[in-house]
């Protein structure tokens, strides 16, 4: 791991972010935020989490992006009228960034270097998922069926 | 040169920035919940960039809870989306200023 890569990962990983934010067409927006959850998964593969890295890539890019082009496709006759920024929500976020930033390299104890670590392996996570995280597991389940369902509810035709 | 925790907060820092301008300043509600998910990817970032650099590193805690945040995340936009088509196919529009009755 070196600064170098995170740089060169990071640069297009914001690039692709601030498109996403402040392009016009939703379209090329849903893309440049593909594009930028491809860099956070370069930056988990490089912090040596492969396994989260791939479960961004198929749930983001394979599920989520997929999902916001298709209601992009349903509501399709809207686009176009939604011209104008809110400057105040623009300002918020600048300032958020400015503060954070300044508290991040004030403060002396996260300019740390990463210790070694033994590989996480697909093994060790699927034991503790199977043993210790069980409980957790089976609720992720549940809140997952849930949504389903309640998507479905949402989506489907009023009776009238 | 081996990178510190700094610069990956940092990167951290500028995406939750990018999905903040974009759920503030949007008016649009898919841009809003663009928004919202480059928030959690960076939240996510975070969790996992702690873990690496903690000393119980070898723990697979910060791995599973950037997991189950992102399995989270999932079923979040997956109820949005179908919140903006409801909305829609009601109003007629995805613009969040012009939805601002409560009678349907």
């Amino acid at each position: 791991m070196s600064s170098a890569a995170v740089v060169i990962i990071a640069i297009p990983t914001l690039a692709a972010a601030l498109a996403a934010a402040t392009l016009r067409n939703l379209m090329h927006a849903t893309l440049s935020f593909a594009v930028a959850l491809v860099g956070v998964a370069a930056l988990f593969f490089l912090l040596g989490a492969e396994f989260v890295g791939l479960v961004l890539v198929f749930v983001y890019i394979g599920a989520v992006a997929v999902l916001i082009v298709f209601t992009i496709l349903l509501t399709r006759r809207d686009v176009g009228k939604n011209r104008g920024a809110n400057w105040g929500g623009a300002f918020l976020a600048v300032a958020v960034f400015g503060g954070l930033t300044w508290a991040i390299f004030k403060t002396q104890s996260v300019a740390v270097v990463a210790p070694y670590v033994r590989a996480i392996t697909v093994k060790r996570i699927g034991e503790a998922l199977m043993t210790s995280y069980v409980w957790p597991l089976q609720c992720v389940g549940l809140l997952l069926t849930a949504a389903l369902i309640g998507a479905l509810v949402l989506v489907m035709e009023e009776k009238r | 040169m081996t990178p510190t925790l700094q610069l990956f907060l940092f990167v951290s820092v500028a995406l939750f920035s990018a999905g903040l301008l974009a759920a503030l300043s949007r008016r649009h509600a898919i841009f809003i919940l663009i928004g919202i998910e480059m928030m959690l990817a960076a939240a996510n970032l975070n969790f996992i960039a702690f873990w690496r650099f903690s000393p119980q590193s070898q723990a697979v805690t910060g791995v599973l809870i950037a997991i189950f945040s992102i399995a989270i995340a999932a079923a979040e936009a997956a109820v949005g989306l179908a919140l903006v088509i409801a909305v829609y196919r009601h109003y007629r529009t995805t613009n969040v200023d012009r939805l601002d009755q409560l009678k349907g």
